[in-house]
């Protein structure tokens, strides 16, 4: 195990260099010259040649390229030009408030996805299967940014029951400590703020994961089907185990190796659909910050911001095949 | 064939004769006459007739502003707007209409073009394996290593918007899962006989790659690239809702969203009718992509 570890994660070292050649050639594809961007319109050649200077951009590219990527290794990704503070610092502050929100979508999906999946797995063909099976695919189709505005309109603004942006009422939560809200009010004991995060985080997560739970349902089902056809199923009804046990002891097992795949093939586009859901709820995560630093040209941050999240889904890509490891004994790792 | 209902004069004929014409055809659509393909279909077909006739269809000039006339509700059959107009007076059916047009074209040319190249990188990676096959790989890693949306957010933050730099940043990920399966399914029939008959009579590789591999894998891409279309459609409309799509100028339901947004206060309709008509397209090529997985996916024919 740990042998694959190190050798899955000296592995990612080409991937993330590739990635950030890549980001810094499109950095120099965007057209226009960076140096106009740094200084005012009545600049002189001379302050032209000064910026370009103490940019570096007057360098050849590969030497750019190196020190770009000397100081992206220390996790020095330069200053954001419009928060005119150290794009690591920004992200800093933010990537908890996004990680939040990933992670109870995916907790919603799945306590929502694979319950009904194995509801209408358990009895094939009856109404509930098929109503669910509606649901499945509407779940899978539902843009969420559409799903979002709706719910917006007819949650807080027509029944006025939650709210419909921001990730607290000011002034409500203590200190923050770990910057996750839930936990933070969790540790103090602070149960108002805990009502208060929980209330902002309840429709953003839903949306987000809206997809993931059609996507669950849908492959719960078909591989449970698959599974409670197998022979040992026929062995533990035989042998008199009650319904509930056969599904939820024996053929659950092995369902959930595909629970762990399909949540590992959806982070992707849960973290892709986390910057539109931020950009509808107002949720400060680092989503939001993208699309601040896309509308003001802000490089430095853009590109620090795909790196990091490039490095997020490379992160949850190895979790998730240490995961296989740990849930499923057939899968050996390492060799 | 055991008919235990007695049968009139003419359906007997049809069951013990050869089967006619008529009956081969009825046989040959039947796996298709179901709910979900029938359905995915139609809606299919009549978002590609809009998008044909466009110009025919539209009551009104897509792009015409009428202040006077801006943002009316909804009329139905009683009023000259069915789905009202936006804030600056534009009908919303003709945009919604014309809206066809930028989708489906778009999501068309990224699926053709990702599945070109989709195919043509995974049936050479599968046939020649080797060196090849590790280089087609390592790219293939390289790629999928981004989140998705995110390199097409990345793309058109630094080259701009359009409509050329739209349909690349969309393409640039989505010809992964042909390559995958096609590099797959490619490795296994290289093996089969009929393969090894043709190089044993001399065929080179090209004849092989193109005649022999590329028919018995065209079902799968076909499989594949239905659902990309509709992955495609819902990511076009979320770059244009976050205005990195096309230039506002030209319509489409992503953007009519957006503008939605900001008046989902006063005006709902501006924001339900885009969104209702992505989310019945997209459900609506999944629908027919699940009918075609259904048929063609040797997997799920040996299920049956």
């Amino acid at each position: 195990m740990l042998t694959y570890l190190v050798r899955r994660l000296i592995g990612t070292v080409p991937v993330v260099l590739m990635i950030s050649l890549f980001v810094f050639l499109l950095l120099h594809a965007a057209p226009g010259d960076p140096a106009d961007m740094l200084v005012s319109d009545q600049a002189s050649a001379q302050d032209i040649k000064e910026a370009r200077e103490r940019w570096g951009i007057d360098q050849p590219i590969h030497i750019q390229y190196w020190r770009f990527l000397v100081s992206a290794v220390t996790g020095d990704f330069g200053r954001s030009f419009k928060y005119d503070e150290p794009v690591m610092v920004l992200v800093a502050q933010r990537f908890p408030a996004t990680l939040e929100l990933a992670f109870f979508a995916t907790l919603i999906a799945i306590c929502l996805g694979v319950p009904l999946g194995i509801l209408a797995s358990s009895r094939p063909n009856s109404w509930f299967d098929n109503v669910s099976s509606v649901g499945g695919f509407f779940g899978v189709s539902m843009p969420n940014f559409w799903l979002a505005i709706m719910l917006i309109l007819l949650v807080s603004g027509y029944f006025n029951l939650l709210p419909s942006g921001g990730r607290n009422t000011f002034g409500v939560p203590g200190e923050p400590i770990t910057g996750f809200l839930i936990l933070d009010s969790l540790v103090t004991r602070d149960w108002a703020a805990l009502q208060d995060a929980a209330k902002y985080l309840v429709l953003p997560s839903i949306v987000l994961g809206v997809n993931m739970t059609g996507l669950l349902m849908r492959m719960t089902r078909s591989s449970m089907l698959e599974v409670l056809s197998e022979d040992y199923i026929m062995t533990a009804r035989a042998k008199g185990l009650s319904e509930r046990a056969v599904i939820w002891s024996h053929a659950l097992k092995n369902a959930r190796i595909m629970i762990i795949t399909v949540v590992g093939l959806e982070f992707g586009a849960l973290i892709s659909g986390s910057i539109i859901v931020e950009s509808v709820f107002s949720w400060p995560g680092i989503g939001q910050l993208l699309l601040a630093g896309i509308t003001a040209r802000d490089y430095p941050l853009i590109t620090g911001l795909v790196l990091v999240y490039t490095c997020l889904f490379i992160v949850v890509n190895l979790v998730v095949d240490l995961l296989y490891a740990a849930t499923d004994p057939r899968i050996r790792l390492g060799g | 064939m055991l008919q235990r209902t007695p049968v009139s004069g003419l359906a007997a004929e049809a069951v013990i004769n050869v089967p006619s014409r008529r009956n081969r055809l009825r046989r040959a659509l039947r796996p298709w006459l179901n709910f979900k393909a029938v359905t995915g279909a139609t809606i299919l077909l009549a978002l590609v007739l809009c998008a044909l006739f466009a110009p025919q269809l539209a009551p009104f000039d897509p792009n015409k502003q009428d202040l006077m006339k801006a943002m009316t509700p909804p009329q139905y059959f009683s009023g000259p707007h069915f789905f009202g107009t936006d804030h600056v007076g534009r009908d919303l059916l003709s945009r919604l209409i014309y809206g066809a047009r930028v989708s489906l074209t778009i999501a068309g040319a990224v699926v053709l073009i990702s599945g070109a190249i989709g195919i043509t990188l995974g049936i050479i990676s599968g046939y020649f394996g080797g060196r090849i096959d590790f280089l087609i790989q390592k790219l293939v890693e390289v790629v999928w290593a981004f989140p998705p949306l995110l390199i097409a957010i990345a793309i058109l933050a630094f080259l701009g918007q359009g409509l050329g730099n739209l349909i690349l940043a969309l393409t640039l990920q989505r010809w992964i899962p042909y390559a995958r399966v096609v590099r797959a399914e490619a490795m296994i029939l290289r093996e089969r006989e009929f393969v090894v008959a043709a190089r044993s009579i001399g065929a080179g590789h090209a004849r092989i790659l193109v005649k022999h591999l590329l028919p018995n894998l065209i079902q799968s891409a076909l499989v594949i690239g239905t659902f990309a279309m509709a992955a495609a459609i819902i990511a076009e409309a979320a770059l244009s809702f976050l205005g990195l799509g096309v230039p506002p100028s030209i319509p489409t339901w992503g953007s009519m969203l957006a503008d939605g947004r900001a008046y989902v206060s006063t005006s709902w309709w501006m924001s339900l009718f885009p969104g209702l008509w992505i989310f019945a397209t997209v459900l609506a090529i999944n629908m027919l992509g699940d009918a075609l997985r259904d048929n063609l996916d040797p997997k799920m024919k040996r299920k049956k």
